[in-house]
């Protein structure tokens, strides 16, 4: 029997993976991933796709966030930056699909470091209000500033091309699956490696202590519009397959409710956790689907309950935050870690 | 000629409103370091409280004032109690979100008894038209304007004067401290919880007497964050001086440059703003050298 977990070497230490369990538990989920379309539905397949888009959003936005301590409030209008430049780049140039996420990807970094520049100065309160300024003020962008809007279309939404790949039409939710599986498991890779690395150790430094991060000599300035543009990034790739999924583009889904979606994904499924940020995402994404479906179960008893379900999509979204915060501030990554611990150490857990 | 002072009087009666919603924003920053990003629900309560105790019951207006009140003071001091308190300590990402959460909250409430649909306020304040010269101002935003001074003095004097006042002003300095002289602190975090709700319940009415009774009424909260970040945290005359220069910035652009420009203006001013004197315009600079 294990009373816990012993590292005797720093190669142990530093592996992402320690115990046999871990092993079997990946790769039961990664099975389970392969398995999921073949046996699902289109309605299911559907929601896996929103899901793993939001969860690689999710995860862009955890490391800002999570792992470097900087709020943002921006993160609508980055998604929608990467949208509009993925829908941009294949309609006005004709560049293929994947070539125009990637490039979407770079855009994304290079707008979100240019607006993690108050970070310099800024933090914690401050530092959130001056994001809610960038989201206010690309917003304001996307739909009314002349140059911009003839590229996209200001209120109008934009269409994006199919998107093809060897003659195969992509954005099926069988055939996206598997591009979003793909770009999913991008993301979490890179995500968990990069704090194994210098530069992940420099972010996480300046969320603990930022005074003591410098004095060990981490670059503030360089570290934070880094974490800026490294978020940004993976938000750009969130934005850009949403584009080429839908393959229309509206302003409505790039709004400040869309930065608070995404902050609350990352607090209830845990702050500072990447396999957090995707139960977050799933969670936000199935409680609507879920209240409406039971809506619509319970349309024939409770008279007028049709009109009334977005109002209590709204106040359950509302209230399942402020319950996490208040019961369980390290969200849903915290819980299934309880979960583990108990049964680690059953029957003997004190 | 005529086009300057009209702008000028529309920028200052909605400057002193923002102002009147700065206040609460203050209020509860100065004495609990949290910022509430749920002020602009409390608007809305506040407006439809009055529109339910007026408009639909057909109470006399005055009785529909104290009801308001009453009812601001009590949702003021439940956030408090349940939300806030056990909050104390947490990072300030989970203190933002939780008020984020709470306007969704307040906003799904107020939609399932109300609806959505904008309805007509009842007409207490008159709206007949006032002319300066050439410019015409209605009346309710008149109201609004002197309301909004009376209460923001009243506010000064409060914190001058009375016991409360000054326990607020120590909590706020040194929370140790106050408590090492006996302040209670909860009592002083509900105090200005209920006290900011009660003023975001008045500028709710007036705004709602401007605008109609819906759900844009809470859209106002937002674009106050240029103003209270313009004057300052946690200064009581910031508030009034930022919203004034917000309010007028925002005529301004919109009329002289360009419709539509006034949404943006106050958002890249406080950027600007916040790149250069982080601290506003009167707030009390804490100086970090990170």
């Amino acid at each position: 029997m294990e009373s816990g977990i012993f590292h005797t070497t720093y190669q142990r230490d530093m592996a992402l993976r320690h115990t046999p369990a871990q092993w079997v538990r990946l790769a039961l989920v990664v099975a389970a991933a392969l398995a999921f379309p073949f046996a699902a539905n289109n309605y299911w397949l559907t929601l896996a796709n929103q899901i793993g888009i939001a969860a690689i959003g999710a995860i862009g936005l955890n490391i800002l966030v999570g792992f470097t301590g900087q709020i943002s409030l921006g993160q609508g209008a980055f998604l929608a930056v990467g949208a509009y430049s993925a829908g941009i780049l294949t309609k006005q140039l004709g560049i293929p699909w994947y070539a125009s996420t990637v490039l979407a990807c770079l855009i994304t970094a290079g707008v979100g470091a240019v607006f993690g520049m108050p970070a310099l100065r800024l933090k914690g309160l401050y530092l959130a209000i001056a994001t809610l300024a960038a989201q206010e003020i690309i917003e304001w962008g996307i739909l009314q500033w002349e140059p911009i809007t003839r590229l996209t279309g200001g209120v109008e939404a934009m269409n994006v091309p199919r998107p093809t790949l060897f003659g195969v039409r992509m954005n099926t939710d069988f055939n996206f699956y598997w591009v979003t599986l793909l770009c999913l498991a991008l993301t979490v890779i890179l995500a968990v490696n990069l704090f194994r690395t210098r530069t992940g150790r420099a972010f996480v430094a300046i969320r603990d202590q930022d005074i003591a991060a410098e004095v060990m000599g981490v670059d503030l300035f360089r570290y934070k519009v880094l974490a800026f543009a490294v978020s940004s990034a993976f938000v750009g790739l969130a934005g850009a397959l949403t584009a080429h999924y839908r393959t229309i583009i509206s302003w409505e889904r790039f709004t400040l409710e869309t930065s608070i979606l995404y902050l609350a994904m990352i607090i209830i499924g845990g702050l500072g956790s990447v396999s957090g940020s995707i139960y977050g995402a799933a969670f936000m994404t199935l409680l609507p689907a879920i209240l409406q479906n039971l809506g619509r179960s319970l349309g024939g008893t409770v008279p007028n309950i049709a009109q009334q379900i977005p109002f209590l999509q709204q106040g359950v979204f509302g209230l399942v935050i402020i319950l996490f915060l208040v019961f369980e501030p390290e969200g849903i990554a915290k819980m299934w870690r309880n979960v583990k611990d108990y049964f680690r150490l059953w029957p003997f857990s004190y | 000629m005529a086009l300057f002072l009209q702008l000028t009087l529309t920028g200052l009666t909605n400057g002193m409103l923002y102002a009147l919603i700065a206040l609460g924003i203050v209020l509860i920053f100065k004495s609990s370091d949290v910022i509430n990003f749920a002020q602009g629900e409390f608007l809305l309560i506040g407006a439809y409280a009055m529109f339910w105790a007026v408009g639909q019951v057909g109470l006399p207006w005055p009785v529909g004032i104290l009801i308001t009140l009453a009812v601001a003071v009590l949702a003021g001091v439940l956030v408090e109690r349940l939300v806030l308190r056990p909050l104390i300590g947490e990072p300030i990402i989970s203190v933002i979100m939780v008020t984020i959460g709470l306007s969704s909250l307040i906003r799904a409430i107020i939609s399932l008894f109300f609806g959505t649909a904008s309805q007509p306020f009842p007409n207490f304040i008159p709206r007949t038209p006032v002319a300066f010269g050439p410019a015409v101002v209605p009346a309710d935003r008149l109201w609004a304007l002197g309301l909004a001074v009376a209460l923001l003095a009243l506010f000064i004097l409060f914190f001058r004067r009375t016991n409360e006042g000054i326990a607020m002003r120590a909590v706020a300095d040194d929370q140790q401290a106050a408590l090492s002289m006996g302040i209670s602190i909860q009592r002083v975090f509900a105090i200005a919880w209920a006290i900011a709700a009660v003023v975001a319940a008045i500028a709710g009415v007036l705004v709602a007497n401007i605008v109609g009774v819906s759900g844009d009424v809470s859209r106002i909260g937002l674009r106050v964050f240029p103003v209270v970040i313009l004057g300052g945290l946690d200064s009581i005359p910031g508030a009034i001086v930022g919203g004034v220069i917000i309010g007028l910035l925002e005529t301004y652009s919109g009329g002289y440059l360009k419709p539509g420009l006034e949404q943006v203006v106050p958002f890249v001013a406080l950027i600007l703003i916040l790149m250069v004197k982080p601290y506003g315009l009167f707030g009390q600079t804490r100086i970090e050298r990170v």
